[in-house]
């Protein structure tokens, strides 16, 4: 899939520029028009569309890793394409998702810190703001990196709840 | 019931299938043996085309199998299947493994689809595992709801893909008296198996393969003690 290689194969940062500076310039020089993009629309829309990427692979191999004879078993006993899906494949397949998923979850809202490259206020603009006003760097940054550290491990908390939750019969009832 | 005519099938250059004609009645058990990788088990993956057969034809009940406007999903569900590594879904309990096609595909409701299984699960001697999961069963028990599973659609021909090779030996008896009763109460089936003692004790005829061909053809009397063929022959001097 090209969509899949080109956006894990290319820097996020270089993403985020073409999305916000690249993409309006370019449409400026066919219509020679302005399309001003607003930078919270465009970091949203890169981290979406990188993010989708890697969110597309972890599915695809996840559906992949299930045994062919899961499809085999469900097509021999009448069901179709769709009904092995969506009963017997896709809930094993989902169990399996859990864990890159939630690695994925976490490295994109890290990645977040790079769209204060394009003035968006989030986390670690803010923090740059409130240290050009008053504050010295470094308890201002660290600051800031527990706040991410926070985040960060609440979600690596609440997905291995998730992961227990879903592991009931993987065990002996 | 079944009526195989010349199939072949081809995986690239390979022919692991050329040419196979069978007829296979109602109420008959077909026992089919032969090495390794003599096409015997393509041969019953063609018959609910688990495998799409490269050229012949296959006509169960008058529908050919390998007519586009038969509806593949209807047919299978009159042949239930069978596998060595039992597929059972393991997200799923015993029960819900039987109940699942009959609810989905069939359209009964819970209740009539737990009676049904319910049945079976007695007939294969495994009420009390009813809510186990299947990682928690010995590989006998899987492969018992398994073929429960599998006539819980009401199938009219039953195929089974070597059902006990992958069960430690002591477990190969439970899983045979399941089949030897199938077979004593009329079910249509074709068994791949290296069990010659099922083979003798309950099968109707005997297919020996070899090389993508049936080579011999008979009762079991017929083919383990006045087999025709020298390569029968030589595999049944090495397995008896």
């Amino acid at each position: 899939m090209v969509y899949i290689d080109f956006f894990r194969g290319t820097p996020l940062l270089v993403q985020i520029f073409i999305i916000y500076f690249g993409i309006p310039n370019l449409l400026y020089m066919l219509t020679h028009q302005q399309f001003p993009i607003e930078a919270n629309v465009a970091g949203i829309m890169a981290c979406g569309i990188n993010s989708g990427a890697y969110v597309a692979e972890i599915v695809r191999a996840g559906i992949q890793s299930i045994d062919r004879g899961q499809t085999e078993a469900a097509r021999s006993l009448g069901m179709t394409h769709g009904q092995t899906m969506q009963y017997v494949i896709l809930p094993q397949a989902l169990k399996r998702m859990v864990p890159p998923l939630g690695n994925e979850f976490i490295a994109m809202l890290k990645d977040t810190s790079l769209l204060s490259v394009i003035g968006i206020q989030e986390l670690t603009r803010k923090g740059q703001l409130f240290i050009s006003v008053k504050a010295a760097p470094f308890p201002v940054y660290l600051g800031v990196l527990l706040m991410y550290l926070a985040l960060t491990l609440s979600i690596s908390r609440f997905m291995s709840v998730v992961e227990r939750r879903m592991a009931v019969s993987d065990r002996s009832a | 019931m079944i009526v195989v005519r010349d199939l072949e099938k081809h995986f690239g250059r390979l022919k692991v299938l050329q040419g196979i004609s069978d007829h296979i009645k109602e109420q008959e058990v077909v026992v089919v043996i032969g090495p390794s990788g003599s096409g015997k088990s393509t041969f019953l993956r063609c018959l609910n085309l688990l495998e799409q057969p490269t050229a012949g034809d296959i006509i169960i009940d008058g529908s050919a199998l390998t007519d586009p406007k038969t509806d593949i999903n209807k047919l299978r569900e009159e042949v239930g299947m069978v596998f060595q590594r039992f597929n059972l879904f393991p997200h799923k309990t015993a029960l819900e493994n039987i109940t699942l096609a009959p609810m989905k595909v069939r359209g009964l409701n819970k209740r009539e689809a737990e009676e049904r299984a319910f049945d079976l699960l007695k007939k294969v001697g495994l009420v009390d595992k009813a809510h186990a999961y299947p990682d928690s069963l010995s590989g006998g028990q899987q492969q018992r709801v398994a073929i429960a599973r599998a006539l819980a659609m009401q199938p009219k021909i039953m195929l089974f893909d070597e059902p006990t090779s992958a069960l430690d030996p002591e477990m190969v008896g439970e899983v045979l008296a399941v089949m030897k009763d199938l077979a004593r109460e009329g079910m249509t089936m074709v068994v791949v198996t290296h069990e010659m003692g099922f083979a003798k004790e309950v099968g109707d005829r005997v297919l020996f393969m070899d090389e993508g061909k049936i080579i011999e053809e008979g009762t079991p009397e017929q083919v383990f003690n006045h087999a025709q063929n020298e390569r029968t022959k030589a595999f049944l001097s090495k397995i008896l």
